[in-house]
């Protein structure tokens, strides 16, 4: 490793302009002639239009249009869609209902778009869309999913009875079942997972400016995925052709998954900006953020582990209720199906598992993935299930998981996944060295003595990244491919561009990415450029999520690497007169082996482009494209344990050490990596401790809809997290890697929650496990 | 924010003149509750008339054990106040950590207790040190002063100018915050001097901040935190909200109340 190659401590690229305020986000974009949107928005959770009368709203100063969704429809603009089909298990497809981009008939949660008021400035727009009168017809509303499912309940699209879109299943039921009644001893949980608010830093912001003279489209956003936007723009909701669409996501601030969807906004803006003959920028304001960003998790689970007399486990029964929310989200159906049933195996050797999953619409915001997608929710159950069946049966939680760990790999399992490396008792081992996990006793008395209940707890995760081989999601259903493209331009000078498809929005692609090139040629890291983010420079990409960056996005650049790395070689053995396979490039040079002729790489570069002695044939230039499609997932995995000490008087929890020892495979920058994984514990421990989304069963308003009520993390929530890393390379991409971005989201709650619980000595607690909770809990305990 | 139009006072009497000719005016202090509210244009004064230019309501005077702390203080100058630290450490502390450093040198002590919000921390602290509003017209008794939630006993255009209190022989303050916005789910404010003891909990009384018999009984015959071991707190005058139900807030006044004579 150099000090910019892989493996190097490099401090980000990207950084100077964040932390300057140089970024450039969608909302500090202006164009001349720029106006301002406002939506009118749905303040039911379920209602009937009876009509919506925007007279008054056009008649105020500065107002340019108040569109509504008739206009919309007649225009030929199509409904929101999911991009993933699931079956139901009696063979018939997943019941979506309509997701009109602006609503004229039904609302169906509170934040349903209704209208959008274009005006000279926001605060008139604001004014207008006051002054917009929607005359509703209101009607019951169902806010638990649970509950929904039943009979009786309030009908949210004609097209799911019961407000059930499917009821799918994975797994053998026959061997499973099988098991549970010859198994020693079943451990049964209901298991809750909460609702999350998403949260990015930034909130979504778009700005359509239609090109009347040119015919053409340009559609700023805060997307994660760019070209997979102008895609489904294209093909779904036919604002444009693709030719005529051009979607531009600059600076992004955060996603965690929120910002991978289309949704209403982006499709308004760009058909509003046509009708109008303006630009048009909305942006959200953090209240709108709330109530309209897809929400994350919201499952009901029973789970039943069974095991054999000597503790193996033998069987697993999920079966799950997930919150789709009022509409089916982009990949909303993916999420509580093939991200979660399919790591339903964790790290152990489970014979038989079978898994059910009902997915229900409710009257509130749509839920599909945040950061984790589904991993979370299994871990969470099957963590919480392994620990609690180790207190049943009064062994150590330690060795109950070392006896059912996996250690031969590719291990299939019965859930479709195949693990292709590991090693679990490595981070586990790693995690309990470093946790002092034999001095606990020690210190759970000493914390006594101070009146604090002490507890432990660990978590071992494993999850499924590098998504995703494109024929095994498409046999699945996905509606797209999971590859991600490169294109490397070496310029005349030697600098170089990489273009990449994935989309960096906190990551820090721009150094990761420079830092493979740099290793790879011996080429300064500042004479390399990323670029992203804009389907007008980058060849289509399927963009950042599921930790796929790294493993799939940069495969392909290393697969581009591999072309330009061939042709530069010949052209360097024509030019040394030396044969092919003689070369070797070596700190930006290329050599001829065993000799000391040596060109460097600039000249190299430069003969490509003059071309004026290249070998016979040869085109001339040298930048090459590459489309990599994975072989596999990779399958990051580790092990975190977590002491805490509660207040019995108050219920409070001080988190008083985090330790996380993590295998992602080889890592390219590990101050990046520890980055990601404090970032990911943080929002873990927030969904642990914190973060709830609450609507109001009654009538379905949001109560968490600030932070007044809504509970972020915070710094003083933290401990210092003690990272470590064990390292299988990942076999199934050139550089070994397998992921990080989401580990910390996924492996750390059910830690938190095993701590917490084994200090009060009461398992019956539910995330986020606030004071009052923890206080309940431990005062009924004994 | 609906359009508004902003004034600049430069004394009280200005205040209250440039307040009376506008139509439907607020006066403004930090503005860290009242920006916020017309952010959420769930205010719309036509007219602001800005009070923090007024120099005579700002600092903190201390004479003896007499205290005097502008209506216009920043909750940070009264946390860092050497003289008010010397005498009554408990209240820099309860300021110390009220919201976070913005709020702090921007938020006032006068605009707080003219909010009274239920969950902020200074009216427990005027009410246990039995402090006096001293506005432009009138001295208010604190226990006159906080009248429910959200209301006080200041009339139209009536400005709190400063309060007074004599700093008692021992004041302690202790907190729970609420875990989303760090006001108090429960704060309780307790004070022992000349005349007698006195225990105030804020963030917690359905009807704003209260003082309790029970806990100021149980102080007074013994001075100590496991005093409160055997009082009942009823919690049917308890707020419950999605964060504390009623009884659980009971149990937080008696261990804030513990801890705030620990600390005093
Ligand atoms: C993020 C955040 C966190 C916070 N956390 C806490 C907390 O933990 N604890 C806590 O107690 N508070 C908290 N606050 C509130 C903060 O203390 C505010 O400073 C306070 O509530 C209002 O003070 P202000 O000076 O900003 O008043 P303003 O917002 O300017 O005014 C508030 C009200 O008082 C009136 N007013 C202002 N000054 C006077 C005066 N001199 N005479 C008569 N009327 C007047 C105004 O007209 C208005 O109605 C928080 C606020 C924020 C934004």
């Amino acid at each position: 490793m150099g000090v910019e190659g892989i493996g190097a401590r490099v401090a980000r690229k990207e950084d100077k302009r964040f932390l300057t305020g140089k970024g450039r986000y969608t909302d500090d974009m202006t164009v001349p002639g720029m106006k301002y949107a406002f939506f009118v928005r749905s303040a039911y959770a379920h209602a009937r239009i009876l009509s919506i009368d925007t007279a008054a709203a056009e008649a105020m100063p500065g107002i340019i249009a108040v569109l509504g969704g008739k206009q919309l429809q007649a225009d030929g603009i199509g409904n929101l869609i999911c991009g993933w089909m699931i079956h139901s298990k009696d063979g018939s497809p997943m019941k979506m209902g309509a997701w009109r981009p602006l609503a004229h008939e039904t609302v169906r949660y509170v934040g349903d778009a209704i209208a959008i008021v274009v005006a000279d400035s926001l605060s008139e727009a604001r004014d207008a869309a006051e002054a917009v009168v929607v005359e509703y017809e209101v009607l019951s509303a169902v806010t638990q999913a649970s509950l929904a499912l039943a009979d009786g309940q309030p009908q949210i699209h004609p097209e799911a009875a019961n407000n059930i879109i499917f009821d799918w299943q994975l797994g053998d039921g026959d061997a499973t079942d099988a098991a549970l009644a010859r198994a020693a001893h079943v451990t049964e949980m209901k298991i809750v997972n909460n609702r999350l608010s998403p949260n990015p830093m930034e909130p979504r912001a778009t700005l359509g400016i239609y090109d009347d003279a040119e015919d053409h489209y340009t559609c700023y956003t805060t997307s994660q995925n760019p070209h997979v936007a102008r895609l489904v723009m294209s093909a779904f909701y036919n604002v444009a052709p693709e030719n005529k669409l051009r979607v531009i996501a600059p600076d992004v601030g955060g996603g965690f998954g929120s910002k991978i969807y289309i949704y209403p906004e982006e499709i308004v803006c760009l058909w509003a900006s046509k009708k109008t003959g303006v630009p048009v920028k909305w942006t959200s304001d953090r209240t709108e953020a709330f109530l309209t960003d897809a929400h994350g998790r919201d499952h009901e689970t029973t789970v039943k582990m069974a095991f054999d007399a000597d503790h193996r486990i033998i069987g697993l029964k999920v079966d799950t209720i997930a919150n789709i929310g009022a509409y089916m989200s982009l990949f909303s159906s993916a999420t509580p199906t093939y991200l979660y049933a399919t790591l339903l195996s964790g790290q152990y050797d489970i014979p038989a598992i079978h898994a059910n999953v009902r997915a229900v619409y409710t009257n509130t915001a749509p839920v599909d993935a945040y950061r984790g997608a589904g991993r979370p929710e299994a871990t969470y159950v099957m963590e919480r299930t392994i620990e609690t069946a180790a207190r049943e049966l009064g062994v150590s939680p330690v060795e109950l998981r070392r006896k059912n760990f996996i250690r031969s790999f590719p291990h299939q399992t019965p859930v479709i996944m195949n693990y292709d490396a590991g090693d679990f008792d490595a981070s586990l081992d790693a995690a309990l060295a470093a946790s002092d996990y034999a001095g606990f006793p020690a210190r759970k008395a000493a914390a006594a003595a101070r009146g604090m209940k002490r507890g432990i707890g660990m978590s071992c995760y494993i999850e499924a990244c590098g998504i995703a081989p494109s024929a095994a999601v498409g046999s699945l259903g996905a509606g797209v491919g999971l590859w991600e493209s490169a294109e490397v331009r070496v310029n005349a000078v030697g600098t170089i561009e990489v273009l990449t498809g994935s989309h960096s929005h906190g990551q820090g692609h721009e150094t990761t990415f420079a830092q493979l090139i740099a290793d790879r040629f011996g080429v300064p890291m500042d004479n390399v450029n990323i670029v992203h983010g804009d389907t007008d420079k980058v060849q289509m990409g399927m963009g950042t999520y599921g930790s796929r960056s790294g493993a799939v996005g940069m495969s392909a650049i290393v697969k581009a690497l591999d072309k330009v790395e061939a042709k530069a070689k010949k052209i360097a053995a024509h030019l040394m007169e030396a044969d092919e396979s003689d070369i070797v490039i070596e700190n930006g040079e290329l050599k001829v082996a065993g000799t000391d002729k040596t060109l460097p790489w600039f000249q190299v570069a430069l003969a490509a482009y003059t071309a004026h002695n290249l070998p016979s044939g040869m085109e001339p230039g040298l930048k090459e494209t590459a489309f990599y499609d994975p072989s596999n997932f990779t399958f990051p995995a580790g092990c975190y344990i977590c002491e805490v000490e509660v207040d019995p008087e108050t219920g409070k929890t001080q988190i008083v050490q985090f330790v996380a020892a993590d295998d992602f495979g080889n890592i390219i920058n590990p101050m990046i990596v520890e980055g990601q994984v404090h970032g990911g514990i943080a929002q873990g421990i927030g969904q642990a401790l914190l973060e709830a989304v609450h609507y109001d069963p009654a009538n379905g308003q949001l109560i968490t809809a600030s932070y007044m009520d809504y509970a972020m993390p915070r710094a003083d929530d933290l401990p210092s997290f003690q990272l470590s890393h064990q390292t299988t390379p990942c076999p199934s991409n050139p550089l070994g890697i397998k992921g990080c971005g989401e580990a910390g989201a996924i492996g750390s709650p059910p830690a938190l929650i095993n701590a917490i619980t084994d200090a009060i000595g009461n398992n019956d607690l539910s995330m986020p496990a606030t004071p009052q909770k923890v206080w309940l809990a431990a005062n009924v305990a004994h | 924010m609906y359009a508004t139009h902003y004034h600049r006072a430069s004394s009280v009497q200005d205040a209250l003149s440039l307040k009376s000719a506008a139509e439907d005016s607020r006066y403004l202090s930090g503005g860290m509750t009242l920006i916020a509210t017309m952010k959420q244009r769930l205010a719309a004064p036509t007219d602001l008339v800005d009070l923090r230019h007024v120099e005579a309501m700002k600092g903190v005077t201390v004479a003896g054990r007499t205290v005097r702390i502008g209506a216009g203080t920043t909750h940070y100058d009264v946390a860092s106040s050497a003289a008010l630290a010397g005498v009554c450490p408990a209240i820099c502390a309860l300021a110390s950590h009220i919201g976070d450093p913005h709020v702090r040198h921007m938020g006032t002590i006068g605009g707080s207790i003219a909010n009274n919000d239920p969950a902020a921390d200074y009216p427990s602290a005027l009410l246990a040190l039995d402090a006096v509003i001293v506005t432009d017209r009138r001295e208010i008794g604190a226990a006159d002063f906080f009248t429910g939630l959200f209301e006080t006993a200041l009339v139209e255009d009536e400005i709190v100018t400063a309060v007074t209190f004599e700093a008692p022989e021992k004041a302690g303050y202790a907190k729970f915050p609420n875990p989303a916005s760090r006001y108090a789910m429960t704060g309780v404010f307790v004070t022992k001097g000349a005349g007698g003891v006195r225990v105030a909990v804020t963030g917690a009384g359905s009807d704003g901040v209260f003082r309790h018999a029970g806990l100021e009984q149980a102080l007074s015959a013994r001075w100590s935190p496991d005093a409160v071991a055997g009082v009942a707190v009823d919690p049917s005058n308890l707020m419950a909200d999605l964060h504390a139900s009623a009884d659980y807030r009971a149990n937080l006044v008696k261990v804030m109340t513990k801890r705030a004579v620990a600390a005093a």
